[in-house]
């Protein structure tokens, strides 16, 4: 008998608009030591289904119809002290941003205290050695130490590690991960992911894995289910799921995930493939950054976080500037955008130092509408009281020269560049979707027809369906307006699909660049390696893709690593 | 870790030292700009120029601004306010006196309004939309729109008046106690310190209306922010993850939720409190209480200037200290201000 079944489950919450449904007749199994994977974009109700398991949807939801029986207990119909013995002892949660998922005012060691002494796990007098063994069984060095750090001292990738500590602290028997590595690191991530599967293989524990990475999925699940608007679409093991997804919407998924030997064209559904921009020819050096130092006062002395510094982006040309988070890259971006100025280098703009103007000045300069950025999170960078068209027309009115009518127009004429619908224009932030207001962001940022674009993780924050949308959007209007790009993202697969170069940063400094290909197949450096190494692969696909190569084929094929470790 | 906050707090308290310099500047240039002319008004109606201008040069009124100002900050060092004109009393002594009475009954009122507003808020943020959470939004409306004079008047109607209860509403203490010995200066310690428990209730008997006045008044914001800030709390991925983890709701609500909504809770307490302060006035005169907001208010209307100027200088001391206790009780309840700082 299956460990936790759920039949028909519904969820629904009432909003100000009315009733939605989040959930819509969900039924799913999972079995003992199994691990199964849900997958889903946003809004696919695949969080709210593991929150109504454990009975702690946000205000205003109620599960409808359905059951979820876990070891005979029907959870739905369960009293809330029921639950909350339950919840932590036998079915237990890791969260996405682990760092917000911790009391902020708490030491870490005590907040593993209160869930040890809740469930009998400890006594008041050997909490603190129960917590201490328990941060240990999740790999955590100095554990007597780090017993009285709070969250802010901790990198994400600890703060995960406490709330698997904390999740696995009373032995449960069912693990749900909710996301639980969006936000980090690749190679965090990995070292993460692979804890989480060590200790469900060591402690034969069932797991449930919430995600919208398909490659993560396949990876470290047994099952997988996928799911769209409430329902299940599909469900199958991870190897038959990518070989021959049946669903569309599952074909459409698995098609949209970046991957190796796609291109990107490859991402979109095949219907609305448009043949890809005849390439410009690579031209003369725009963009020459040399001997770029940065350095920020710490607490001992000061600190390079860009350390000599020194690569060039020339016309018609895409470079991807690669990193972990604390690389230096965003910092490196900040300096070339001039938002930031350097310590000491030169960044030699069309052969002039735009170094040599300070950051303060530069929005007045004319250069500046020759360089332009578009900004990673697209919800946090647009003004939430402004409309879509005021947002596009800023630059225009700042630097432009077009005024009334003609700026009107313009706005409009961007709008249609971007594939954003011209009646949204009038709408604010709040009321456009993550792939809408992307559109926006790249539409101001190429209002003023720059020759560099600095695209800082573009499309880090959106689904994969609507990231094969927006990297697309963004190779044409690269053909189409003449611009050069410098992408500065933390995902190679993504970077692979829009650049020629690719520039590799670790701790302030380049350790590799060279063109994307040969970066990608033969690194020279081990750390690109291990950056590559990290990035989960979902196994080769079947009927969709257009007959691969029986050696490559072979390779993406090679067994995932959770199955390679068992 | 704990050597990093109690930098956090030494810097603070250095940090207050040029803001009561300033005080002190700004006090003595604000009643060197008030209208009229102490020495005229020190004179009386019959005086002639001779006797002004004499009076004037034993004030030292006739020196420069820059040696006025070193003479009054000598006093100041020494503890001297200068002398109230209506009263004849050295400022220092009456304000010493009046002022534990302004704060026992500020103290005292904020006291049974926090008793009040945090559970109410925490009460109304737990069931949002519930009888509670209606109930709380019509007394905090009502608290905060009915003004304090009303609220004085009308406890003094029911429970004086109609029911007989309360006592006479003439000051901190009938005439048939005697004042307990000075300790603190705030009646009801000073009464429980010696044990004189007729006393204590005499005086509670006094303080007890005009506080819960004061209380009404300050229930609406303080009541507000509990909601609001344990809203967010409540809503939070770690009450989420404490939830999942299976905590004791009482363990949610208090240890995780709580805390960390008590930081906002703080600061509108502290600006509460010192709005309070200030604006007690109209209780004070209501209740006949011998505060510090009904003296200066009686000092303006006279022209008392040395007693407007204690006052003002008094108020600003009060400010900064409270100020100063805030951001030292932030430091020590969230563990990131050392950090920062």
């Amino acid at each position: 008998m299956a460990l936790l079944g759920i039949r028909d489950l519904a969820v629904s919450f009432r909003t100000r608009r009315g009733t939605v449904e989040a959930v819509r007749g969900v039924s799913l199994e999972v079995g003992r030591g199994e691990t199964l994977a849900i997958v889903g974009e946003s809004g696919s109700g695949k969080s709210v289904t593991s929150y109504a398991l454990m009975r702690i949807l946000d205000a205003g939801g109620t599960i409808k119809a359905g059951e979820a029986v876990y070891g005979g207990v029907d959870l739905r119909r369960a009293s809330e002290r029921e639950m909350s013995d339950i919840r932590g002892r036998e079915i237990s949660m890791i969260f996405q941003n682990p760092r917000a998922a911790l009391n902020p005012i708490r030491k870490v060691g005590r907040q593993l205290e209160d869930v040890l002494l809740r469930h009998g796990r400890a006594t008041r007098q050997d909490a603190k050695a129960r917590a201490i063994e328990a941060m240990e069984a999740v790999r955590i060095r100095d554990a007597a130490q780090r017993y009285h750090a709070y969250p802010f001292e901790l990198s994400g990738g600890m703060c995960q590690r406490i709330v698997i500590a904390l999740a696995l602290a009373c032995e449960p028997k069912l693990l749900i991960a909710d996301e639980p590595t969006t936000g980090l690191d690749v190679t965090t991530q990995k070292a993460v992911m692979d804890l989480v599967a060590e200790l469900i293989r060591e402690r034969h524990l069932s797991a449930v894995l919430i995600t919208h990475d398909l490659g993560l999925a396949a990876a470290y699940s047994d099952r997988v289910a996928v799911m769209r608007h409430g329902e299940v679409v599909e469900r199958g093991t991870a190897e038959e799921l990518f070989a021959r997804p049946r669903h569309p919407y599952t074909r459409k998924l698995v098609a949209a995930t970046p991957r190796e030997g796609v291109g990107v064209r490859e991402l979109l559904p095949p219907e609305v493939r448009t043949p890809p921009p005849p390439a410009r020819p690579i031209g003369a050096p725009l963009l020459q950054v040399r001997e770029l130092v940065r350095s920020f006062p710490g607490k001992q002395g000061s600190v390079k976080a860009v350390d000599r510094v020194s690569f060039e982006v020339c016309d018609a040309e895409s470079v991807g500037l690669v990193g972990e988070s604390g690389c230096g890259k965003s910092t490196t971006s900040a300096m070339i955008v001039r938002l930031l100025d350097p310590t000491s280098g030169q960044i030699l703009f069309e052969g002039e130092d735009i170094a040599a103007t300070p950051a303060k000045r530069f929005p007045r300069d004319p250069r500046r509408a020759r360089l332009q950025m578009v900004f990673q999170d697209a919800t946090d960078s647009l003004n939430p009281r402004w409309t879509a068209r005021a947002c596009i027309a800023d630059p225009l009115a700042r630097l432009g020269d077009l005024s009334g009518s003609a700026r009107r127009d313009r706005v409009e004429e961007l709008a249609d560049l971007v594939g954003l619908p011209r009646e949204l224009l009038d709408r604010f932030p709040h009321q456009l979707s993550g792939g809408q207001k992307a559109r926006v962001g790249i539409a101001r940022a190429v209002a003023l027809e720059p020759k560099l674009l600095i695209l800082d993780e573009p499309t880090a924050a959106l689904d994969v369906s609507i990231q094969a949308t927006v990297l697309n959007l963004l190779v044409d209007l690269k053909a189409r307006l003449g611009m050069s790009y410098l992408f500065v993202s933390h995902d190679l697969h993504v970077v692979r699909l829009l650049c020629d170069r690719i520039v590799v940063m670790r701790a302030g400094r380049i350790v590799e660049q060279g063109p994307t290909d040969r970066v990608m197949s033969a690194p020279e450096s081990d750390y690109t390696r291990s950056l590559l190494d990290a990035v989960p692969v979902p196994p080769a696909q079947g009927a969709e893709a257009p007959a691969p190569d029986p050696d490559t084929g072979q390779a993406q094929g090679a067994p995932p690593p959770r199955a390679a470790a068992s | 870790m704990a050597a990093g906050r109690l930098r956090t707090v030494v810097s603070r308290v250095a940090q207050a030292i040029p803001v009561v310099i300033g005080v002190v500047v700004v006090t003595f240039l604000l009643t060197r700009m008030l209208p009229g002319d102490p020495a005229a008004y020190f004179a009386g109606a019959a005086a002639d120029a001779q006797s002004i201008a004499e009076i004037r040069t034993a004030l030292g009124l006739d020196r420069p601004l820059h040696e006025q100002f070193v003479f009054y900050v000598g006093d100041l060092l020494q503890g001297d306010l200068g002398q109230s004109i209506s009263t004849g009393q050295p400022v220092a002594v009456e304000l010493a006196r009046r002022l534990p009475a302004s704060l026992e009954l500020t103290l005292l009122a904020l006291l049974l309004s926090c008793a009040v507003a945090l559970p109410l808020g925490i009460l109304a943020a737990t069931r949002p939309g519930s009888l509670a959470d209606h109930a709380c939004r019509v007394l905090v409306t009502a608290g905060v729109s009915l003004p304090t004079f009303f609220t004085g008047l009308a406890l003094i109607y029911v429970f004086y008046y109609l029911l007989g209860w309360a006592p006479a509403p003439l000051g901190r203490l009938d005439f048939v106690y005697l004042e307990p010995p000075r300790v603190t200066g705030f009646f009801l310690i000073d009464a429980a310190l010696i044990g004189d428990w007729q006393t204590w209730w005499g005086a509670l008997r006094q303080i007890v209306l005009p506080a819960v006045t004061l209380a009404l008044f300050t229930l609406a914001p303080l009541a507000r922010m509990t909601r609001a800030a344990m809203l967010q709390a409540l809503s939070s991925d770690f009450v989420r993850t404490a939830r999942a983890a299976g905590l004791r709701r009482s363990t949610v609500l208090y240890t995780y939720a709580f805390r960390n909504a008590l930081l906002p809770v703080i600061t509108t307490l502290g600006m509460v409190f010192s709005f309070t302060l200030g604006a007690n006035v109209l209780v004070e005169k209501v209740f006949a209480w011998p505060g510090i907001g009904s003296y200066a208010v009686d000092a303006l209307v006279v022209s008392d200037y040395a007693a407007v100027q204690g006052f003002v200088l008094t108020m600003a001391l009060l400010f900064v200290a409270l100020n100063l206790l805030i951001d030292i009780a932030y430091t020590l309840i969230d563990p990131r201000i050392g950090f920062d700082g």
